[in-house]
């Protein structure tokens, strides 16, 4: 069956079956934050509120071994040995609890990692192999904004199966064969009416969504603004450059890469980078093109509303999903960046 | 590449290591695949990710020639630890390295005009190897004049070269540096302020130009002064680059990477990206 109603308390039998064959990655609570842990029998599942990490963690961890080395003198006295090993992994996962706005993020890592010039080999070899199963959203938060950057409360895009939630179970539906065969590992009854029930719910918070953003509009505005940096100045006045907003956004994906290990033996790292860092453009010389943080968060911003759109066919890199203004420590709000360069009106200056 | 992990480096051993100045040194490296070294192929305008393992990864332009395939040549300004490691390489260590990486000088473009290089510092490493690729398709190009600057005598990379370019009769080369020196028997001055004194003609002309990113400016502004046209001025950039392909996000300018869209640049294309140079 494609469509089923699954208790909640059903949930834990399906999660250790599929856990059997994969590494289940689902929200738990640690410290007040709802981050995505492997699921084990005797977990404490967190089903309500909205993952505080992203799915982006599970394809792409925060930090990976790309390689290791080693170096070994030469008896003979010659020029020593030194060798390097790729080290690619293999994961085969499924992601429980998305939300739309999270598995849509990797719909960017997807466009970034894996196109016709470039592979990255670790993450397309976890991500080949995992599935997802998303929560659709019945209760979104205050700072989501989806609706505005071309996603929904019940986007099932890029989603093997989808989990409307109803009293106290989800009417699942599997949009994938992969997603059929998960669900068919799940105690459920004939869903019924409840598919129409549950889906009203999504639509009902889909309409609730704010006022939508003027995307176009905002693009021919970012070049007007680009150059004032009074207006970024402002925008980014409060901002620490603490890196919280990248390191938690579903398609932020920039990263470093740094050595670890002595000079016989180590690894080569990499590990998640931000944009609103320093260190993250500055030069040998000296020079660094993005010296001033204004310029910083002009770049990020830019990155989500204009640079990507323009490589990519119009389409957002800003999923909406408001989790850089919830954690942000001085509550820098990007849907307010967006709205001023959409009135931004460069006539009065 | 032959590789399908465009982040593993192949490993390459130190062929030959000439010392160019005080905190210039030149690499010449031969990858350890022989079908690897024997079917490498490049650009003029190319770089390369070279690793030494333990302390990290740097980008370098190939300054070799396509047209000489004995080695791959890299020259490596000692700025910070990577670099410091690197300098510290003799012949016979091995090292890691990606390449070919970024796009190249537009040789099909580049014919049948004449060619303006200037180049400042270690900014003549991507300008030799486009000069040697025409010297060796001479033919192929117009005038080729070169002005390359250095702080001061010692700051003169290259001199292998540099001697065999004043001696031929296909070329004009104009030397200078910052400030008057003993037995220094060329230019003193600022090369943009030299290059204005040599008043080249714009006219069929394209100008190459490559160096710190405060001479980059005001190199463009005298070639503009001079009458050159924004699409007839060519520079490469330099970003603090990690991946080298289009991956972790480091080297953009607007849309554009450095890594992939670069390090060459037309002017004209520079002129319409967001202003962050
Ligand atoms: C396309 C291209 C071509 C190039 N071609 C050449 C060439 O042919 N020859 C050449 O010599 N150079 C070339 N370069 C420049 C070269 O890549 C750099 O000089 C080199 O990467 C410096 O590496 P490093 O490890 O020695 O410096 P690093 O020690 O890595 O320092 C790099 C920068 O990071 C900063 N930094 C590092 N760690 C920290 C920290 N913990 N906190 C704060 N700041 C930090 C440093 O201040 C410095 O600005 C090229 C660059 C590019 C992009
Ligand atoms: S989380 Fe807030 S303070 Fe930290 S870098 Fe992002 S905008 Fe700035
Ligand atoms: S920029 Fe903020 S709202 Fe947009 S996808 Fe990233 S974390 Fe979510
Ligand atoms: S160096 Fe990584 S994107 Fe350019």
């Amino acid at each position: 069956m494609d469509t089923i109603f699954i208790q909640r308390t059903d949930i834990g039998r399906w999660l250790d079956r599929l856990a059997e064959e994969r590494t289940v990655f689902a929200p738990t609570r640690r410290d007040g934050a709802v981050v995505y842990r492997p699921y084990r029998t005797g977990f404490v599942l967190e089903l309500d509120a909205m993952p505080t990490t992203s799915p982006k963690e599970i394809v792409f961890p925060q930090n990976e071994t790309l390689l290791t080395y080693s170096r070994a003198g030469n008896a003979s006295g010659g020029a020593p040995k030194v060798e390097a090993r790729e080290t690619l992994p293999e994961q085969k996962a499924v992601i429980f609890g998305a939300r739309p706005c999270g598995v849509n993020g990797l719909g960017v890592f997807d466009q970034v990692f894996d196109n016709d010039k470039t592979r990255d080999a670790y993450y397309t070899a976890r991500r080949k192999d995992t599935r997802i199963i998303t929560f659709a959203c019945d209760r979104p938060r205050s700072t989501c904004f989806c609706t505005n950057v071309g996603g929904g409360p019940g986007d099932a895009a890029g989603s093997d199966v989808m989990l409307y939630p109803l009293g106290d179970g989800f009417v699942a539906e599997a949009v994938t064969t992969g997603g059929k065969a998960m669900l068919s590992l799940a105690t459920g009854a004939p869903a019924g009416d409840r598919e129409v029930a549950a889906k009203a719910l999504v639509e009902t918070a889909r309409e609730a969504m704010p006022e939508p953003l003027e995307l176009a509009r905002i693009r021919e505005n970012f070049d007007k603004c680009f150059n004032d940096m009074e207006f970024w100045e402002e925008q980014s006045g409060k901002c620490l450059s603490c890196g919280a907003c990248a390191y938690l956004c579903p398609s932020c994906h920039c990263f470093n890469i740094t050595d670890e290990g002595t000079e016989s033996e180590g690894k080569r790292l990499r590990s998640w980078d931000n944009c609103m860092s320093y260190t993250f453009t500055a030069e040998a010389s000296g020079h660094n093109p993005r010296a001033a943080k204004a310029m910083r968060l002009r770049n990020r911003v830019g990155h989500k509303f204009v640079y990507f759109p323009e490589t990519h066919e119009g389409e957002v890199a800003c999923r909406g999903c408001g989790r850089c203004i919830v954690s942000c420590p001085s509550s820098v709000d990007i849907r307010q960046i967006a709205k001023a360069i959409q009135e931004y009106c460069d006539d009065d200056k | 590449m032959t590789t399908n992990n465009p982040l593993m480096p192949l490993m390459a051993t130190i062929v030959e290591t000439v010392r160019e100045t005080a905190n210039i040194k030149t690499f010449r490296v031969r990858l350890d695949d022989e079908a690897a070294m024997r079917d490498f192929t490049f650009l003029p305008g190319q770089v390369g990710q070279l690793s030494l393992f333990g302390v990290g990864e740097s980008t370098f332009v190939i300054n070799s020639s396509p047209t000489r395939m004995d080695y791959l040549q890299f020259s490596i300004l000692k700025t910070g630890e990577v670099t410091a490691a690197l300098h510290r390489l003799k012949t016979g260590d091995r090292i890691g390295v990606r390449a070919p990486l970024g796009n190249w000088f537009p040789v099909e473009l580049l014919k049948g005009k004449d060619i303006l290089f200037v180049g400042g510092g270690i900014g003549m490493a991507p300008l030799r190897t486009l000069l040697i690729y025409m010297l060796d398709n001479r033919n192929d190009f117009g005038k080729i004049t070169l002005l390359y600057g250095g702080r001061s005598p010692g700051d003169m990379a290259f001199q292998e070269d540099l001697k065999e370019w004043a001696a031929r009769q296909d070329m004009d080369m104009v030397l200078t540096i910052d400030n008057p020196a003993d037995g220094w028997a060329h230019e003193v001055g600022l090369i943009p302020n030299v290059l204005k004194e040599m008043k080249p003609t714009p006219e069929n002309c394209i100008a190459v130009t490559c160096g710190p990113p405060i001479m980059i400016k005001f190199t463009v502004m005298a070639l503009q002064e001079l009458g050159f046209p924004d699409e007839s001025i060519i520079t490469t950039l330099e970003r603090r680059m990690k991946c080298g392909v289009g991956l972790c996000g480091r080297c953009n300018i607007g849309g554009k990477y450095v890594c992939v869209d670069g390090p060459v640049f037309s002017w004209a294309e520079l002129k319409d990206l967001p202003q962050e140079l």
